[in-house]
């Protein structure tokens, strides 16, 4: 028997038991009617060549393990990163539990988020009931501050107009007249989550400094700088390093929608369903900031776009990891701030720049195969090519050709780009097919690369979201000069792992 | 809490007033069909009395899904060697990815496509000019890449509905151009009221797609049985398949965890239905009941309890060499779970338990814990029907709190006034009942455990409740400054 109440076997190493691999092999051969062994080896051969990546090039239309996702996730956390606000989804309620597990399932948290459960009758009849008896429910229960709705695309496709139905809901008492009920559309078939997160942060600035007592002008300057972080599932651990850096700077500022501790609570016996978040009457004056830097360029543009047409000055970045984009964006707000660069923050950087000269021969040269978000891919392949690493692929399936001429631009300008290429709207499913015909030595991106690591044997570090099967890397910066030390030592880990693990001969002590 | 109290009817029926006050009154109305205590009727039978398979109330977070999770996530995702389509915008298929945890044998990509996600990813364009046609083109690109698939199925999301796309045509013509299996399900995420309404047109795919249409060559025994609703989470239907082969049964089809087409398709060859999820495909085994005249048989093997009675149940339907099977194959696993409840029911006795989960769990998973000790203080389902309730109120003791499709404002609630020892349920209430020191595992996902099926499973099960009930951080709490 293969279990006993001594040494209990779960599905890790039960089914190696030899009572269960013959059960296997047993339904196999009677029951199941598969191909041959052979036949499947030979296929599993063929997916390696170059001849099946051809094929998968030329697909038009199938995606397959594509890495992104749609637009209310997006919105959602967006919506979460403000001061006791409920993220409110206008549509089928699937779509709300998906959100919630999704983000639960990275953060190891709780997300809250309420849908008015548009059924059969809303798809004929529009979802105006819903959204009226929503809202009031939604108010009574979970006693928000603000309610940040987003779409579906069930609403999108019958085409629900928020804005109407916000106003007749507040007509209707549903929730008070001032109460603040910024929206978004979001539909799930144009863009990605980061064009949603985009779209809730423009659509809450839009309700503080449009919508709620008319079109507000900016006034006289409050000093601060607006901080916009885009779609970050690091955002916990990078929100907080980002403002070590401002106050240390001495730098007042507004991160707008800062989900630093909504998405890291503590265990203390109360389960908080809002924690800290970003203060409204911050976001109603924000409009009279020095300036908004939105952190991530492809998380952000019709919102600096919007705040532009405010009058007021912004600047965009593609996420703030490694030397030269934290050097930048500290000079930047260095600039805007007029306060200088503490040592302080030098050192930091000095220590940073020793590790990697420590390091480098260890990196110099090593191939990488990365996969991401279109602000994180860009930035990560900047940071490799300081490593001395060649960013060998560099895929993202939620960009377009402006990020494309972008990437290839950065790429044309540094020798370790050089035999980089850039793949725009591809899948996970490509970058097998690239990885078997031209492999790397590493791959960088989310835990659905784990998959990829398994059919190539080339070792994964996950260092963007999702990370599902890994316990909290989001608790720890990869921004500034100290995420950067961190995701050196990650990248340094897993080659020295493999080094270890390639030869008996070379199993040095000190490496 | 004390043990005297637990499931106080009046103190439960008082808490359930509590909460109900906090909604407005329309909802409150709403939610007061679906809350109530397990009660004795006329007859003395123990009953829920609650309301069930409604919608949800807009607005007060359900935990529920929708049809689309229920056929792609539950019935037709496991299919292993098929390719399953999620057909519309890109979310839905990217969220429920790998999820389940639908174990199975086989290469992922060559013959095995159970942790792919494989999606039309609608544009704007599709919704305005449809997307039949390059659905009929990506189906041939999935050929090209996928020569090995056994068969494809298409499983709409909420636009395909809305727009009109006619997702049956194309299955059809690209049935007959590749003379494979081409399925359609119609499971956008807007029908119906939860997931339930997904696993019954996921079990209508199967009636209307795959039955009567080309059995493999098949020769049968009298033994022959399919095992139905067994999802093989954390490889689930493993030991319940060693457990019936063990007394002598031949399992010919199992349903749909780790399954290929084939098992599907030669189904309603088999002797006897045996049912897991009761909830998620008793709708295919009337119809095999109807149409081939296949009995079906209800079975739970959680615990030692439910096996034991579950196997002699099985057993008693065919002759007594199975039967005496069933005895050798009881005492012969006696030991281990001799060995299991001296080892861990000491450590959970009277432990009292909270559950909010699917389709059988509520109910089936009750008699586990009742082996270990536990106590059930309140259950409730996210998509039953009424039937289910009927099925659950003997597993529990009167006064139990019952909660259907409750929302996360009761839930919490509840979980704050009884002060449960465990709380089984999903992965979107974990963590916030654990800040509140409640110690949790989903029940879902097995929270990444599993077997629990089987004698094998319940020693598995037994260990994990012990690892959360009695984990030393639950001490640590308070900061010792503040705790008095």
């Amino acid at each position: 028997m293969p279990q006993s109440a001594d040494n209990i076997k779960d599905h890790i190493s039960l089914f190696s038991e030899p009572e269960y691999t013959k059960l296997l092999a047993e339904k196999k051969a009677q029951f199941e009617c598969r191909p041959t062994d052979d036949a499947v080896a030979a296929q599993l051969e063929y997916s390696k060549s170059w001849e099946y990546r051809e094929k998968n090039f030329a697909r038009e239309h199938a995606v397959i393990n594509p890495h992104k996702a749609c637009q209310p996730l997006g919105a959602v956390f967006a919506a979460a990163g403000f001061e006791e606000t409920l993220p409110y989804v206008h549509g089928s309620q699937g779509c709300a539990a998906y959100f919630r597990s999704h983000l639960a399932r990275h953060f190891k948290e709780s997300s809250a988020c309420v849908s008015d459960s548009m059924t059969e009758d809303a798809a004929v009849f529009g979802g105006l009931n819903n959204i009226v008896e929503g809202l009031q429910n939604a108010l009574k229960l979970y006693k928000p501050k603000m309610i940040a709705v987003s779409t579906t695309c069930m609403a999108e496709v019958i085409g629900d107009d928020l804005s109407a139905f916000i106003g007749t809901a507040k007509e209707k008492e549903s929730v008070p007249a001032d109460f603040p009920v910024p929206f978004a559309h979001t539909p799930s078939f144009v863009g990605s989550h980061v064009v949603g997160y985009d779209n809730m942060i423009k659509g809450v600035l839009n309700y503080f400094w449009d919508r709620a007592q008319g079109e507000v002008t900016r006034g006289e300057s409050n000093g601060k700088i607006n901080i916009i972080p885009g779609f970050d599932g690091y955002a916990t651990a990078n929100n907080r390093e980002l403002k070590r850096y401002l106050d240390t700077m001495g730098v007042d500022y507004t991160v707008i929608s800062d989900v630093s501790d909504v998405f890291d609570t503590p265990t203390d016996g109360v389960y908080r369903m809002y924690d800290g978040g970003t203060k409204l009457d911050d976001v109603r004056d924000a409009i009279n900031a020095k300036a908004t830097i939105a952190l991530q360029e492809y998380c952000s543009a019709k919102t600096v776009e919007y705040i532009e047409s405010k009058g007021q000055p912004t600047a965009s970045f593609n996420y703030p990891l490694g030397i030269s984009a934290t050097d930048a964006l500290l000079m930047k707000i260095s600039e805007l701030s007029g306060k200088p660069i503490p040592e302080s923050i030098e050192k930091e950087r000095g220590r940073l720049v020793d590790a990697i000269a420590d390091s480098q021969a260890w990196l110099h040269g090593k191939k990488v195969a990365l996969f991401g978000d279109p602000d994180f891919v860009y930035a990560m392949a900047v940071f490799l090519m300081e490593l001395g690493c060649e960013p060998t692929h560099c895929l993202c399936t939620n960009a377009g050709k402006e990020w494309e001429a972008k990437m290839k631009e950065l790429l044309a300008s540094n020798p370790f780009g050089a035999d980089a290429k850039v793949w725009v709207g591809k899948d996970l499913w490509h970058l097998r097919s690239l990885l078997f015909t031209e492999p790397t030595d590493l791959i960088i991106g989310s835990s659905y690369g784990k998959y990829l690591e398994k059919d190539t044997g080339i070792p994964l570090v996950r260092l963007t979201f999702p990370i599902f099967d890994r316990h909290h890397h989001h608790r720890f910066p990869i921004f500034g000069y100290q995420g950067a030390l961190r995701v050196l030592v990650e990248i340094l880990d897993r080659i020295f792992e493999v080094t270890d693990a390639s030869s008996d001969i070379s199993y040095d002590l000190t490496r | 809490m004390s043990l005297d109290n637990i499931n106080d009817t009046a103190a439960n029926e008082a808490l359930i007033k509590e909460v109900l006050d906090q909604y407005p009154e329309k909802a409150a109305k709403k939610r007061a069909r679906h809350l109530g205590t397990v009660k004795s009727d006329a007859e003395g039978n123990p009953t829920c009395g609650v309301k069930s398979n409604i919608k949800s109330v807009p607005g007060v977070m359900t935990v529920r899904g929708c049809a689309y999770a229920g056929a792609k996530g539950v019935v037709w995702g496991p299919v292993k060697d098929m390719v399953h389509i999620s057909h519309g915008p890109i979310g839905c298929g990217q969220y429920s990815w790998s999820q389940r945890r639908n174990y199975f044998t086989g290469t992922v990509g060559i013959d095995s496509f159970v942790t792919m996600q494989v999606t039309s990813d609608f544009q704007e364009r599709d919704i305005v000019f449809g997307g039949d046609k390059n659905l009929d083109k990506m189906i041939d690109e999935l050929e090209v890449l996928f020569p090995l698939n056994n068969g494809i199925s298409i499983l709409s999301e909420c636009p395909i509905g809305l727009i009109g796309d006619d997702i049956e045509a194309v299955s059809k013509k690209k049935g007959k151009e590749l003379g494979k299996k081409v399925i359609p399900v119609r499971c956008e995420g807007f029908r119906g009221v939860s997931q339930s309404l997904g696993h019954h047109i996921a079990n209508d795919a199967i009636r209307d797609w795959v039955f009567d249409k080309g059995i493999p060559e098949w020769e049968g025994t009298p033994y022959d049985v399919n095992l139905i609703a067994d999802y093989n989470i954390g490889g689930d239907a493993w030991p319940s398949r060693k457990l019936l082969e063990e007394i002598g049964l031949r399992v010919i089809g199992s349903w749909s965890g780790d399954a290929t087409l084939a098992e599907i398709e030669r189904a309603p060859r088999a002797k006897l239905n045996l049912i897991h999820c009761y909830r998620s495909m008793n709708y295919i085994c009337r119809h095999m009941e109807e149409k081939y005249e296949i009995p079906w048989v209800e079975y739970n093997f959680f615990g030692p309890t439910q096996i034991a009675a579950s196997l002699r149940k099985i057993a008693a339907q065919f002759d007594e060499t199975i039967q005496a099977n069933a005895e050798k194959v009881i005492a012969k696993y006696q030991p281990l779970v001799d060995g299991v409840l001296a080892r861990f029911k000491p450590r959970l006795e009277g432990k009292t338990v909270m559950l909010y989960v699917g389709g059988l769990r509520p109910r089936h998973t009750a008699t586990a814990y009742d082996d270990l000790g536990m106590v059930i203080v309140g259950t409730g389902y996210e998509f039953a029907h009424n039937d289910d309730y009927q099925r659950t109120g003997h597993y529990l003791k009167e006064g139990t709190l019952i909660y259907d499709d409750v929302s996360e404002f009761e839930l919490e609630k509840f979980i704050e006034k009884l002060r449960p020892d465990l709380v089984g349920s999903g992965i979107k209430e974990k963590y916030s009942t654990q800040k509140m020191g409640v110690p949790f595992r989903q029940m879902h996902s097995w929270d990444y455990s599993g077997p629990y099926h089987g004698y094998d499973g319940f020693a598995i099960f037994a260990r994990d409740m012990d690892m959360a009930v009695n984990a030393p951080i639950w001490s640590k709490l308070k900061a010792p400054w503040k705790a008095a």
